[in-house]
């Protein structure tokens, strides 16, 4: 049976010389963590499933710096990597599979340009393409909208792009569903309303996803706890959580909270 | 020298740091002339059955060659399901056909590709699986899995849905299902064992 994954996000603001991994909340408040490559080989010594790189700063520049970081990662990293963050074409795709990364994350991109997504995965197969998803509850459910209820009342989800800065009217399950279809070998869903709180995963959504599609989904936004991901992983189908600040600030490692989770009955890497 | 096989099927670069990381001398070999000096080969491989076939075909009589005469070949992914005869990925396409047996898809209703982390069972206690326990944990991507006729060659299997073939050995043949690179500390300890084959 496949064991559940978990996975740190390194939030990279490529604009430093070698990069460095940053943590805010909603692009205020940033604290700085370390150096990328140097995190990512700390990670994976504690246990970390695979690893995912986002580039926040994602512009042309600074590209040469991401594959940089990921052929030093791959160096001494052994599980696999995703690397996102701007990446609008096959081409970009290639530079960072050539420095060593096993998948990519698109958001934005795919969002503007839905054909992306099958150009990529028809060159690198569906399980190189990590379609991330940001979804934020709207509580006045529409007709044609996929509506869930949640303990705080019915709603839908909308996308964000640009980094949670615009919306785009897109139904965030009718969106993982179509991503599904066009090629996607699994979708990262962060829950805009949990991101940086400090909550927990956002259930109904995290549960709604999970069942519409046969891929793979990775929950992420809100833990701060070992708890927030036995409850994603107990009441949920999905079959990873992400997360940053627990592991960059917190007291857990990761190999604490996957003992902690394998002691409550979750089948996880030890 | 450990040859590993570039035929055009996509980034060898975890292949080649995770082989470097356990001094096994990697190399990245091009042409089929260049496997006569390898002390072991490794046939990596992603992507679809019959393009990898079409593409490894040019280095077939070399690397049988190297079969012959003993020297230790792995195979990683599709580089364990072109060994077979036959996928259902891609009818008509022939395979190697080293090892009797077809590759089948996946059944419905299990998650396809089968992409994470699972847990082997092992059949024998073969060299390549030195230091592996039962149920240790290795990543796999796929979303086909290979059947062989005689079922005295699977060394390890794992479960996503039905019994799949997780690593075969046959005298100095071995391969597997999912990836030694990706698979963290266990996974570099059956690199290792594969290296140390290649040096008796």
């Amino acid at each position: 049976m496949l064991a559940r994954r978990i996975i740190p996000c390194l939030d990279c603001d490529l604009g430093v010389p070698g990069g460095r991994v940053v943590k805010g909340i909603e692009f205020k408040q940033i604290r700085y963590a370390g150096i990328p490559w140097e995190l990512a080989g700390k990670y994976y010594e504690d246990g970390a499933d695979e690893i995912v790189f986002l580039d926040i700063t994602a512009s042309h520049e600074r590209r040469d710096t991401m594959v940089a970081v990921i052929k030093k990662t791959s160096e001494s990293v052994f599980v696999p990597l995703a690397v996102g963050g701007g990446i609008k074409s096959v081409e970009q795709a290639r530079d960072v599979f050539n420095a060593g990364a096993d998948k990519i994350t698109v958001n934005t991109s795919a969002l503007k340009r839905p054909e992306l997504i099958s150009e990529i995965s028809e060159r690198y197969g569906n399980q190189a393409v990590v379609v991330a998803i940001d979804a934020k509850r709207r509580y006045n459910p529409e007709n044609g909208r996929e509506v869930v209820q949640t303990p705080e009342g019915p709603c839908w989800f909308e996308c964000s792009f640009y980094g949670g800065r615009e919306f785009t009217g897109v139904d965030a399950i009718a969106w993982a569903k179509r991503a599904e279809r066009l090629g996607a070998g699994e979708i990262l869903l962060t829950s805009m309303d949990r991101d940086g709180t400090y909550d927990g995963f956002d259930i109904p959504l995290t549960d709604a996803v999970s069942k519409r599609v046969r891929i793979p989904v990775i929950a992420s936004g809100g833990c701060a706890s070992p708890d927030h991901m036995l409850e994603v992983f107990q009441k949920t189908n999905a079959s990873a959580a992400l997360a940053a600040s627990i592991f960059h600030f917190g007291e857990w490692q990761i190999g604490d909270i996957k003992r902690y989770l394998a002691d409550r009955g979750v089948n996880v890497r030890l | 020298m450990i040859a590993i096989v570039d035929y055009g099927m996509g980034n060898l670069f975890s292949i080649y740091n995770a082989m470097n990381r356990v001094n096994g001398s990697p190399e990245i070999v091009r042409e089929p002339e260049a496997l006569g000096g390898a002390k072991g080969i490794v046939v990596p491989g992603v992507g679809a059955f019959g393009k990898c076939m079409e593409r490894l075909s040019r280095f077939e009589g070399a690397l049988s060659k190297a079969l012959d005469e003993g020297t230790p070949i792995l195979g990683i992914c599709i580089g364990l399901q072109v060994l077979f005869d036959e996928s259902e990925e891609n009818p008509g396409a022939r395979g190697m056909g080293w090892i009797p047996g077809k590759v089948v898809r996946l059944p419905e209703g299990v998650m396809i590709p089968q992409m994470g982390w699972n847990g082997l069972s092992i059949k024998r206690p073969v060299g390549i699986l030195d230091g592996i326990a039962e149920g240790d944990m290795f990543y796999f991507v796929h979303s086909y899995h290979c059947v062989p006729k005689d079922r005295s060659v699977v060394a390890a299997t794992t479960e996503h849905g039905v019994e799949i073939t997780a690593a075969i050995h046959k005298d100095n043949l071995f391969a597997t299902q999912f990836h030694p690179e990706k698979s963290g500390a266990k996974g570099l300890m059956i690199l290792k064992n594969f290296v140390r084959s290649t040096q008796c």
